[in-house]
């Protein structure tokens, strides 16, 4: 894209062309008001706020593309006379509650009428009654809303979800007589405001996926999140920046801590923020944020045995919920006493990322969330983008509705949500074992330059058969048009699968021969972080230490094993995310306990004070407190460190599985996976969150198979079968019903082998 | 002392008063006046003859108490709206924020779609009576009362909630408070009044 030259109020001005005024005033350090634009989503032109002077001529620069030369002036004497008036008209009727309200000060309304100096009041409208929504997590106070559409905006351009839309708002019309004595525009936007509210979509109740973004969008108390709802002013709240703990996105989150009660003088957080113009939080970053481990104490005696317990072992098994400098400690112990490293998914995850490589020739994937968000054409393959990477769906989603873009959607559970997304998602719906398949497909579709001797191999002209017909193949050909960055996101679903050797060389062909970029989510929230730490090893024999895992001997941070540990908002430390961006985490909640780096002391060599003395050792030699954590005005992420991308020496795929028929599933297949807002143990135990588990069952098989919400059903596969009650879902369609992995009371785990992907005989007790 | 004549509007009383004594004999000479001269006599008579009078200045506490200034400062006060019996603090936060010593603290929580303080305590112990929370207060709210008998086992006595608020049963004996932060009497004339369309 070419450089434009911009002067915005006598400074000079360096652009990308197509970059809007506000966006490069707002990077450059130049004033300019605005309540309803939103970064990174489409202007929605409710406020009016933004109005400039380009070349002498009123435009609002949020929507106004910059010219090469342009001489932008943002405020002239009309325009000041608009932008009062306009805040004049937000005031009209504006509950007089400021002391009360969730926003505590920090409001936009409030700012931008102090800036204006709004001190008289000069138009007048008759009031509605409009009472107060409770959309479950979410209330809205149709009273405070001042109607700048934000939360319908990244509802729909960010989320995907299209929960929100304008309503109408009844009352009287606008007194004629305004339009002569008013300034046009702020006439026009009162007349617009007047119109209409915020309402849901589905009728009375609010049906999404509860990531409660409008809340942190909005400008005024309108849309507070329930919990959180006067329980503290926004003032006494300490933001303690960090990352959220959840999944491999690793969002910049900020834990809001204050005082448990008048008397109780320890610290709880109250609620989790994010910054909405450069981060996007799901539900379960922002109401999964108590699962802290309280109220361990420092006993030499349970020291000793967990140092005891270590030195006895054979084994540590632990998962990838856990900060890059614990990973390194427990690499260090397993070097020091000759232990295993059993992560059995982020075995499967590193092996798979070591064949991509090796096809690649990358030792990491190419892609990010960011240059998903900048393609235009973006594949979905092997993941349950809704819930397993929430923040992999909304890039996905925005790419598609910013950059006039498509995509596809293959996997086995249809999910209507990303049926919602837009026109231009095509969702296939293929069998379990089918992936590689689509991959190939891509490779063919997109691939140049391909080696006939690998070309030869790509035989897919049964999944072409059943689901790429000719219906496809139009509908592609207009989706495709005028695209010219690809994306690839491929997911979970593959690292298990019986085939995922071949499926990983696919991926690296993909990366090899096509413009897409390709993104491999990390299974869980630090894998990334802990297979480029830890020598994994496949399996190993008791005694086991279990590491956040059941062992023979249980370091928890949930507070119910063996020994306490700190559970990750209680702990400094790193993790690598899914952008491959090593970010730092820090203590929202004091911990009284032993730490795993005091464990580590007695039997290492070289013992450290803390255990970001360890971060310096990691990737790259920067200390922790030198990692930043922030986002620059220009929408820059300024948050710890990238890790670069080496090149590893080629090799030309096997296929060694090519040439066998893959197992096939039948009928009856249920899928590991969790419902929307949780990811593990640790979601489930937040008390806004807390739920028990079951199996996932579309409202469609409710019906067919006469199943009913809190059925008690038996699920029995191969290994084993377990009792449990069914829960309709339905954010899912079709015969496919999923057991969740959060619920530490059913072990659905046992059910399955490494695939997620498993035959099950369903049965009503 | 020099004699000037003091400016002013006010009827200043000037007062004759005599020189310190510089030397040594002059001070001697101050000594013997004193002692041997009729003015130590002369307080005793006075004290003598006002006890024969009966006349006594002496405020007889604690059976009698002198009445306090409204804008006196002692131990805080929640009022009671007087027509409808409702609390007044709506639980803004604003003498939580403002309290310089940092001793206020408050509880609040939605019940039945309105904002409740639960619970609110002033920490005596650090208090320093500066009468920030009862000038900010937008509600008249928390005001400063007229109690400075501040004896008891425990400071908590004074500033929980229950103490602080005016009992529902004595609503009537509730006075309004007129310290600082309380409605100027030309209120009305200084509002702007916004249009309305009914």
């Amino acid at each position: 894209m070419a450089e434009v030259r911009v002067t915005i109020d006598g400074k000079e001005c360096i652009a990308q062309e197509g970059e809007t005024l506000l966006n490069i005033a707002r990077a450059n350090g130049i004033y300019i008001p605005a309540i309803c634009y939103l970064n990174r989503c489409s202007p929605t032109l409710a406020c009016r706020l933004c109005l400039v002077e380009a070349d002498g001529k009123q435009v609002y620069a949020c929507n106004a593309k910059a010219k090469d030369g342009m001489n932008v002036v943002t405020t002239t004497e009309n325009i000041a006379k608009e932008r009062r008036a306009i805040m004049e008209v937000y005031d009209v009727n504006h509950p007089l509650e400021c002391g009360i309200c969730d926003q505590s000060g920090e409001c936009e309304l409030q700012n931008y009428t102090l800036l204006e100096n709004v001190t008289e009041q000069h138009y007048a409208i008759r009031d509605t009654y409009k009472p107060v929504k409770n959309w479950g997590h979410i209330q809205y106070d149709p009273a405070l809303c001042i109607v700048c559409e934000k939360c319908v905006t990244v509802c729909k351009d960010m989320i995907g979800d299209t929960a929100l839309k304008t309503v109408p708002r009844g009352g009287d019309p606008l007194d004629k007589s305004y339009k002569e004595v008013m300034p046009k525009d702020a006439y026009a936007m009162w007349n617009k405001l007047n119109k209409s509210l915020i309402g849901t979509t589905t009728g009375e109740t609010l049906d999404c996926t509860s990531c409660g973004e409008c809340t942190a969008v909005c400008p005024v108390g309108a849309l507070v999140g329930t919990d959180f709802k006067w329980s503290s002013n926004a003032w006494e709240l300490q933001k303690i920046p960090s990352t959220c703990a959840h999944c491999s996105v690793g969002c910049q989150i900020y834990y809001e801590v204050k005082h448990i009660s008048i008397e109780n003088n320890d610290k709880k957080i109250y609620r989790v923020t994010n910054e909405p113009h450069f981060a996007t939080l799901c539900g379960a970053g922002r109401y999964g944020y108590d699962f802290e481990n309280r109220g361990a104490k420092k006993e030499p005696k349970s020291l000793e045995k967990a140092v005891q317990a270590l030195k006895s072992a054979k084994t540590i098994v632990f998962n990838s919920q856990i900060t890059n400098e614990e990973a390194l400690i427990l690499q260090k112990l397993k070097e020091k006493l000759g232990l295993k490293l059993v992560n059995p998914e982020a075995y499967q995850y590193k092996e798979f990322l070591s064949v991509y490589s090796k096809i690649s020739g990358k030792s990491l994937y190419s892609g990010d969330l960011n240059t998903v968000r900048k393609s235009n054409f973006v594949i979905s393959v092997g993941s349950a983008l809704k819930t397993d990477s929430p923040n992999s769906r909304y890039a996905f989603n925005n790419a598609i509705k910013m950059n006039k873009g498509a995509g596809i959607y293959f996997h086995p559970v249809k999910d209507p949500i990303i049926d919602g997304l837009s026109k231009n998602v095509i969702q296939i719906n293929h069998q379990p074992y089918e992936e590689i398949e689509a991959l190939k497909w891509i490779l063919i579709q997109f691939g140049k330059d391909i080696p006939e001797t690998i070309s030869a191999k790509l035989d897919i002209s049964q999944f072409q058969e059943k689901y790429l017909g000719e219906d496809f193949q139009t509908k592609l050909e207009k989706l495709l048009k005028k695209k010219d960055k690809f994306s690839l996101i491929v997911g979970a679903d593959l690292y298990g699968a019986k085939n995922w050797q071949d499926i990983a060389e696919v991926v690296g062909l993909i990366d090899l021969y096509t413009d897409f970029s390709v993104v491999i989510i990390p299974s869980d929230t630090n894998t990334l972080g802990v297979i480029q730490i830890c020598e994994l090893d496949r399996s190993g024999e008791a005694p086991r230490v279990g590491y956040n895992e059941k062992g023979d001997f249980t370091f928890s941070a949930l507070g119910d094993g063996d020994f306490d540990i700190p559970a990750l908002n209680q702990q400094e430390g790193t993790f690598v995310n899914i952008d491959k961006r090593v970010v730092p985490l820090n203590v929202a909640l004091p911990y009284g306990g032993y730490t795993l780096n005091d464990v580590a002391n007695e039997i290492l060599d070289n013992p450290k004070q803390w255990t970001i003395d360890y971060t310096s050792e990691l990737f790259k030699k920067v200390d922790f407190d030198s990692l930043p954590n922030e986002f620059l005005n220009s929408g820059e992420e300024n948050r710890g460190y990238i890790l670069d991308i080496d090149e590893v020496e080629r090799e030309e795929p096997t296929f060694h599985l090519a040439n066998n028929e893959p197992p096939k599933l039948g009928s009856s297949v249920i899928y590991l996976a969790n419902p929307v807002l949780q990811f593990n143990r640790f979601t489930n135990k937040a008390h806004q969150l807390s739920e028990s588990g079951g199996l996932y069952i579309s409202p469609e098989y409710s019906e067919k198979f006469g199943i009913k919400e809190g059925q008690l059903v038996r699920i029995a596969t191969k290994y084993g079968s377990l009792k449990t009650k069914a829960i309709v879902d339905n954010k899912i369609v079709g015969e496919i019903c999923y057991l969740p992995t959060f619920d530490k009371h059913l072990n659905a785990r046992k059910l399955f082998d490494s695939y997620r992907f498993i035959q099950a005989k369903i049965s009503k007790v | 002392m020099n004699k000037e004549v003091i400016k002013g509007s006010q009827n200043y009383i000037p007062v004759e008063i005599e020189d310190y004594p510089t030397t040594g004999w002059q001070k001697f000479k101050q000594v013997v006046r004193r002692s041997l001269g009729k003015e130590l006599f002369v307080g005793l008579w006075v004290v003598l003859r006002e006890m024969l009078k009966f006349n006594i200045h002496t405020v007889q506490y604690p059976e009698e108490v002198l009445p306090l200034p409204s804008r006196y400062r002692a131990v805080h006060k929640l009022l009671r709206l007087l027509e409808s019996g409702n609390e007044r603090c709506i639980g803004c936060g604003l003498c939580e924020k403002i309290c310089i010593a940092d001793c206020i603290r408050m509880e609040t929580k939605e019940e039945n779609g309105r904002k409740v303080v639960s619970e609110y305590s002033i920490n005596l112990g650090r208090c320093i009576f500066c009468g920030y929370c009862a000038e900010v207060c937008p509600e008249l709210a928390i005001v400063h009362g007229s109690r400075y008998e501040n004896a008891s086992e425990q400071r908590a006595h004074f500033v929980l909630k229950d103490d602080m608020l005016t009992p529902i049963d004595f609503l009537k004996e509730q006075k309004e408070f007129d310290g600082f932060g309380a409605v100027s009497p030309n209120a009305d004339k200084l509002i702007k009044k916004t249009p309305l369309a009914y």
